[in-house]
């Protein structure tokens, strides 16, 4: 029996148990007053069959691949296995993908032999696991309705369970973080196992070719990760934040100061169709149109150097991305600054811009700079513009013509190849991600708590 | 007098720098959209030649009688239908144009064939599609030897445009003639759901365990906290997440739209908590409190009461989560929904490709054909922006309420 056969056992056995418990309080209800619902004793029941049942299903399932795994390895067939572990790992897949039916039949001989072995156990423990759900459902479900009688709080049973769900749901917030943090740890670890972590953070040298040979010229691989670093910053928190920051500030300021309400209301959907523009159009339109131009102008310029992979072309398209994000953090600060202060500048005889300038501004400025902040966090977070419109060259350089790379680069750069998981390329990525998540994270608390603090200011 | 109209050039200049700021950003949309809409709508159309077929003379050995039910069409594929076209048309237009019809000219000959095998028997014209590099020529882009087949053709009236309906219906392929979105299309919509029946759910619940059930206390504070930065962290940082856990440590398989729906679920919910849980708060606390006045416990407060008024504002934040996991490209990268994938995923667990990915692929590849088809396949992903982001507006402006 399949665990998804049982699954359906269980959702029978819950919505059987969920009527019965209705409609024992509907009888109920007939000669005396109840405390709840009919609905909530049938819930009540449900749930209790339900719950208990399907978390037993879910620690089943990843235990039971496990058991079956050894089982085969132990009986007759499955010691006739090669000992050569990655031999070994591709017949025990292939016998896997033909007893599940996604092949026919396997490049080698023996996992077709393998296969109804497979099988065999997969019938066995799934027979275990799903019998022991399902009497757990009964159990729990002929328990739950027994307790159904007219001053029975099945309300406040039902409404419990429903508060743990609405917990667990929250705590996928906290699992997701530990999950990252966990992760990129892990793998980061084994990196700086094989390559030394000062090396990483203050090298000045990344060319991250590994040996193919044991004998090969300049093999060893350099992850001096301040190239990347300076070409993460230069193109997402220079180049961009020059092009989005005066076009983002100003879009603002005319939209909520000078506009008229009918202009308003069409150009600011039109600016927030800038920010959902998927990144790798933006990409696609860096590589193919804009880096050309740059490159053009680059070399009519007299730079000789000019690259058709500039850091200026991919930072630009990425300030333009950004316009929508920086107007709107920036509309929020100074629709926060209070109307007293506007007026008061006004009656003093000042102008609007002078009041723009001399009061809102100051005023919304801490504002606008945490807005700021988290615009370069998202900046240099972005992956497609920078894959598809900067290059993989770790220079470092101040051109703004010349080819830098990023982190977000390198990472799809070193994950998208042909490896093998451990290698110190592979891991290498996990490393850069580390940086890159430490980086913004510090970023995003920086901007959130002056944002914060600045909105209390005013509250 | 003269600082004071001083004072009134500096304020129109302000303002002049203002709707400059403004009509430069909305410029680069427009130049955005036209460059790309220039560039794909070519995509959407396609040059075919008119060819005579004498199909004895083909070697192609198949007999009429066998050709009928089911599976004609797997008895036609086995045979050598390429060359018996590359035969014709060297008979027709002389050795150079010997390959000048895409890989998909097999299927039109196929679907002729199957429609009535007959043909066989005797010569018959055909219009099918020509190969990349005639068909760039044609639009005027090609190189020199093709361009001079092309106006051969034109002189010949042998050469028509169509709408090129492979585009919409067919998958990935080496050759751009053939290529289609439909494949990457499927993906993205087994992505999605998957993406949307997991964090959708949990985000709602989530926001609605945040804002009227949590006790303010430290523990709060830390989900808080965490939620708000998970909104900001680089898509990319998910990729690695689902890298490590689903593929690496769960073994799931690998380029599959379930795991793709994870990783961008994962990445979707705690925009759908912060969205939850703005639309939760603009409920006013009267109708809270009259509900409780009227005896009714919070849970039921909650679930009859303030979730159905902030229902329109929660699903305009979800459907813009979505649209924009709908675009995301890098972690999907990074769990290897990038492989070459020519026939449309069956089920969440295939191999697939999702549509933002495909556009990524097609724009590395080096043959010109694919420029077309790169740009009206993100036609395509932007017309599936604009319904949803137009849906989240109409939802906004319908439903929501102003208290």
């Amino acid at each position: 029996m399949s665990l998804g056969l049982a699954l359906v056992a269980i959702l029978v056995v819950a919505a059987a148990a969920g009527w019965l418990g209705f409609a024992r309080a509907a009888r109920l209800r007939a000669a005396s007053r109840l405390h709840s619902l009919p609905v909530y004793h049938g819930a009540y029941a449900a749930l209790w069959a339900a719950i208990p049942a399907l978390l037993i299903i879910a620690a089943w399932a990843p235990t039971q691949s496990q058991l079956v795994d050894r089982a085969v390895l132990a009986s007759p067939e499955g010691r006739a296995l090669p000992a050569e572990p990655m031999q070994r790992e591709s017949i025990l897949s292939e016998a896997n993908d033909i007893a599940s039916g996604a092949i026919q039949q396997g490049f080698n001989p023996q996992s077709s032999t393998l296969a109804p072995r497979i099988q065999e156990e997969n019938t066995r423990f799934g027979l275990i696991g799903g019998a022991a759900a399902i009497l757990a459902a009964l159990v729990a479900a002929g328990l739950a309705l027994r307790r159904s009688a007219p001053q029975f709080r099945a309300r406040t049973g039902v409404e419990r369970w429903v508060m743990i769900v609405l917990f667990a749901a929250s705590l996928i917030a906290i699992l997701t973080t530990l999950g990252i943090l966990l992760s990129l740890m892990f793998e980061s670890l084994r990196f700086f196992r094989l390559y030394p972590l000062h090396s990483f953070v203050f090298g000045l040298e990344w060319s991250p070719q590994t040996a193919i040979r044991a004998d090969q010229a300049g093999s060893s691989g350099a992850f001096g990760s301040i190239p990347l670093m300076w070409g993460t910053f230069f193109i997402g928190a220079i180049i961009a934040m020059i092009v989005a920051v005066p076009l983002g500030l100003m879009s603002a300021i005319y939209l909520t100061q000078y506009a008229p309400a009918r202009v308003r209301s069409w150009l600011k959907p039109i600016l927030e169709i800038l920010a959902g523009v998927p990144t790798v159009v933006y990409g696609y339109f860096a590589a193919l149109t804009v880096a050309p131009i740059v490159r053009d102008f680059g070399l009519s310029l007299g730079i000789t150097s000019a690259s058709s992979e500039s850091a200026l072309a991919a930072g630009s398209v990425m300030g333009i991305m950004i316009i929508p994000f920086v107007s709107s953090m920036a509309d929020d600060s100074i629709a926060a600054v209070p109307q007293s202060m506007r007026d008061g500048s006004l009656a003093m005889g000042a102008t609007t811009s002078e009041t723009i300038r001399k009061v809102l501004l100051p005023a919304a400025l801490p504002g606008v700079m945490g807005g700021v902040l988290l615009a370069v966090s998202r900046a240099i977070g972005e992956t497609m513009i920078v894959v598809m419109a900067a290059g993989l060259a770790a220079n470092l350089t101040l051109n703004p013509f010349a080819s830098v790379t990023t982190v977000t680069t390198q990472i799809v750069f070193l994950l998208t190849g042909e490896q093998e998981f451990d290698s110190p390329k592979t891991l290498a990525a996990f490393a850069l991600g580390l940086s890159l998540f430490l980086i913004t994270l510090l970023l995003n608390l920086i901007a959130l708590h002056i944002v914060r603090r600045y909105r209390e200011q005013y509250e | 007098m003269r600082q004071l109209r001083g004072r009134y050039a500096a304020e129109r200049r302000f303002r002049a720098f203002g709707f400059i700021a403004v009509a430069l950003s909305v410029a680069f949309l427009a130049f955005l959209l036209v460059n790309m809409a220039s560039k794909g709508l070519g995509g959407f159309t396609r040059y075919e030649a008119s060819l005579q077929i004498n199909f004895p003379q083909t070697d192609l050995f198949l007999d009429p009688a066998q050709l009928h039910g089911p599976d004609a069409a797997q008895t036609i594929a086995g045979a050598d239908l390429s060359g018996a076209i590359s035969k014709a048309a060297t008979a027709a237009y002389g050795a150079d144009a010997a390959n000048i019809f895409s890989d998909a000219a097999t299927t039109v000959v196929t679907n002729a064939i199957v429609k009535d095998p007959q043909i066989l028997t005797g010569s018959t014209t055909l219009w099918l599609p020509v190969a990349s590099k005639i068909d760039v020529a044609a639009k005027g882009d090609g190189e020199a030897a093709s361009e001079k087949l092309v106006s051969e053709f034109n002189q010949k009236h042998a050469l028509r445009r169509t709408f090129n309906s492979d585009f919409l219906e067919a998958s990935d392929a080496t050759d751009p003639s053939a290529v289609g979105v439909w494949g990457a299309l499927k993906g993205s919509f087994l992505t999605i759901i998957v993406t949307i029946l997991l964090a959708f759910p949990i985000g709602v619940l989530a926001a609605v365990y945040l804002e009227e059930f949590a006790a303010k206390n430290r523990w709060t504070d830390f989900l808080e906290v965490s939620i708000n930065n998970l909104a900001a962290v680089p898509s990319i940082i998910f990729g690695l997440l689902g890298l490590a856990v689903f593929l690496d440590f769960m073994n799931l398989p690998r380029s599959a739209p379930l795991v793709g729906g994870l990783t961008l679920a994962l990445m979707t919910f705690p925009v759908i908590v912060i969205a939850g849980r703005n639309a939760i708060k603009t409920v006013p606390p009267s109708i809270r409190d009259a509900a409780l006045g009227v005896g009714a416990s919070r849970m039921q407060v909650t679930f009859h009461h303030v979730l159905p008024l902030a229902l329109p504002g929660i699903l305009t934040g979800t459907i813009i989560g979505v649209a924009r996991a709908l675009g995301e490209t890098a972690p999907l990268l990074m769990i290897g929904m990038r492989a070459f994938v020519a026939a449309p995923p069956g089920g969440i667990t295939d191999p697939a490709t999702v549509l933002p990915v495909q556009i990524f692929l097609w724009s590395d590849e080096v043959d010109r054909g694919f420029v077309e088809k790169t740009s009206a396949a993100i036609i395509v992903l932007l017309l599936f922006m604009l319904v949803m982001n137009g849906l989240a507006i109409y939802l906004r402006n319908r439903f929501e309420r102003r208290w």
